[in-house]
Parts: C-alpha cells; sequence; structure tokens
C-alpha cells in the first residue's frame, strides 16, 4: 500500500528538495507514514531545509553499505511522528550508490511507511538514474522558463523511457502580476508545451526563503505558498481541489492603487 | 515588416512559448537512437513489399530543413532509399 514518489526536475534550484521538505511534511500533517530521502550524494540540503542538519548519525550510503541498520540511519522528525528523514552523504559522490542498490533500499521501507519521497538531484546522470530507480511515480517540478521548460522535457522522456508514466506536474514559482502582463508564461503555457496533468501550482513566495532560512516547511501554514502545498498533498492523496486563485491576498492598496490606474 | 506589425508585437511571454515549441519539436527528435533504429525498420519492411532495396547503402536520419515561413530550421526526416528493383506482382494492379 505504500508508494514511492520521485520529485525530479532536470534543472537545478527550481524547487525539488523545496517541494519534497512541504509536500513530505504536509502528508505527515495529514497523517500519512512517511519517509523521505536525499539521493543528492554530495551536495545534500534536504537535511537543511528540513531543519534536522543537527541529527544526522548515518546516512543513506551507510545504509547501502551496510555500516549501519537503516533504523539508525533514520531521523524521526520531532514536531510530526509519522515523519522521517534518510539524509544523503556529504563527502562521497554519486557513484556511491547504484540504481540496483536503491530500489532494494526503497522495497526495504514500503512495509514501513505509506509515503517514500526520493529527492532528486539535478542532472539526468547516475544521481538521477538512483533515485528513479524505485519510483512507481514521479513529481517533476519546473518554472515557467525557458530553460527550465526543456529540461523538465528532457527528463519526462527520459521517466517514461524508464516505464515511470505515472507523472504529475508542479509549476513552482509563479509569479501573477508578471504572467498578467504577458511577460511571463502561464500555467495554461506550460501544461500545452509539457502535455503533463498538472498536480499543483506554487506562487513566487518570499515566505519560502524564511522557512528555508529557519529550518521549518512552510506547508499548511497561512501563506500562499503554504496553502499550494497542501493542496498539492491532498492532491496527491487523491482529493480534487481547484487551483487557488492567487490574487486572494491582493492587499487593500494595491486594490486603491488599481482603481487611481482606471481614471 | 509594415506598420500593422506595431500592433501584433508579441510580449514576451509568447515569444518564449513559440521558441520553446520549435525548440522542443527538435529536442525530441534528437533524442533517441534506439527509436531511430525501430522507424527504419518499419519503413524497410513497408518498402519491401513493393520494391527490393539496397538495406546496406540505406540512410535514414533526422536533420534540419528550412521552415516554411523562411525564419530558421524544422527538423525533418531524411530517406535516401536506394532501389535494387521493382517487384513485378504489386505493378499488376
Amino acid at each position: 500500500m505504500s508508494e514511492v514518489l520521485v520529485v525530479t526536475s532536470g534543472k537545478g534550484g527550481v524547487g525539488k528538495t523545496t517541494t519534497t521538505a512541504n509536500v513530505g511534511t504536509g502528508l505527515a500533517k495529514l497523517n500519512k507514514k512517511v519517509v523521505l530521502i536525499d539521493t543528492d550524494i554530495g551536495l545534500r540540503n534536504l537535511d537543511v531545509v528540513m531543519g534536522l542538519e543537527n541529527r544526522i548519525v548515518y546516512n543513506l550510503v551507510d545504509v547501502v553499505e551496510g555500516n549501519c541498520r537503516m533504523k539508525q540511519a533514520l531521523i524521526k522528525d520531532k514536531r510530526y511522528p509519522n515523519l522521517f528523514l534518510l539524509p544523503s552523504a556529504q563527502t562521497r559522490d554519486k557513484s556511491a550508490v547504484t540504481p540496483e542498490q536503491m530500489k532494494k533500499l526503497t522495497e526495504d521501507l514500503t512495509d514501513d511507511f505509506d509515503y517514500i519521497i526520493l529527492d532528486s538531484p539535478a542532472g539526468i546522470e547516475q544521481g538521477f538514474k538512483n533515485a528513479i530507480s524505485g519510483a512507481d511515480r514521479a513529481i517533476v517540478v519546473t518554472t515557467p522558463e525557458v530553460s527550465a521548460i526543456r529540461d523538465a522535457d528532457r527528463i519526462i522522456g527520459l521517466l517514461e523511457a524508464s516505464e515511470i508514466n505515472n507523472i504529475n506536474l508542479v509549476i513552482n514559482r509563479l509569479r501573477m502580476d508578471m504572467i498578467k502582463r504577458g511577460d511571463m508564461m502561464s500555467i495554461d503555457d506550460v501544461i500545452d508545451i509539457l502535455a503533463v496533468d498538472l498536480i499543483g501550482a506554487v506562487p513566487d513566495d518570499e515566505n519560502i526563503v524564511i522557512s528555508t532560512n529557519q529550518g521549518e516547511p512552510l506547508v499548511g501554514t497561512d501563506s500562499l505558498a503554504g496553502q499550494a502545498y497542501l493542496n498539492i498533498c491532498r492532491r496527491i492523496m487523491g482529493e480534487e481541489i481547484p487551483l487557488m486563485d492567487f490574487d486572494k491576498n491582493k492587499g487593500f492598496f494595491s486594490k486603491l492603487t488599481g482603481l487611481f490606474k482606471k481614471i | 515588416m509594415g506598420i500593422f506589425d506595431v500592433f501584433k508585437k508579441k510580449n514576451s511571454g509568447d515569444i518564449a512559448k513559440d521558441r520553446l515549441k520549435l525548440l522542443l519539436v527538435s529536442d525530441r527528435a534528437n533524442c533517441s537512437p534506439e527509436i531511430m533504429e525501430m522507424i527504419k525498420n518499419d519503413i524497410i519492411q513497408v518498402i519491401k513489399k513493393y520494391m527490393e532495396v539496397d538495406t546496406e547503402g540505406l540512410d535514414i536520419q533526422i536533420t534540419q530543413t528550412p521552415a516554411e515561413d523562411g525564419h530558421g530550421s524544422v527538423p525533418a526526416l531524411f530517406a535516401n532509399i536506394p532501389i535494387k528493383d521493382f517487384k513485378h506482382e504489386n505493378i499488376k494492379k
């Protein structure tokens, strides 16, 4: 009954780790048993975004090499009893594990968790191949920019070639003001180009920077991004949630200046 | 470009979308040598029904060809298939 999801993108810096942290935390808030696995060996970041960097004893490579048991490496998040993190190694590189080892590792976890979420590194090389090898489904993260979409398209092709056909898209860092002016591609534009089902759209939100600074994923909080991520969690669980109206939080003053522009 | 093009000036979002669409056709076409092998074999099977061809001298690939509107180029499937002989049974019809 366990689902193994990989969060990937091709392009770096579009929000894979942020999405993994927030989706994982959100699903745990909704009472699911979740384990997050950072597969970016050598450049680990999921631990820092989750605020768990001081709790690392063993990591993914230790488990694969048999230096420790899985239970010893898993970090239990004290904020959410059902949420665990398997951190990556910082001092090795992506050749330290093979896709076959990753597949076995995720299989060993399926009995204990509802959701196993793998945070893929950027790129299409060994790190990516390691991350996708045990996955049933993929969430591709992109931003509405030319390079990110191009790379996302390549990633989608590679996922399908690896027989992962359950692929959903998250469009991150949307700016409604730019979309209205025509200076940013819209959600529909991106879906039209990539031809993959959308599972969520997250607006560009300062609160994300703040939440990473503090090591506290913001899913479920009052911010736009927080709500967007919670909706994504619900959709992953099968609920149908309409896309947010991102203009909802428009302040009084911007409405007032909008009025003056019309005069 | 005439005076009416001023009114049709595209915003950058639309420019991005158009560029991406062309770009992805090209990227997707160049992606897979396995698919090219499969296309090549399928074409040989069909052609073999009507004529005998030189399968060794056969050249099938994706190339760039000038676009119809004159701007840039688009990918095209190029096939050069030397014919050895026509099969008479098929011409009877």
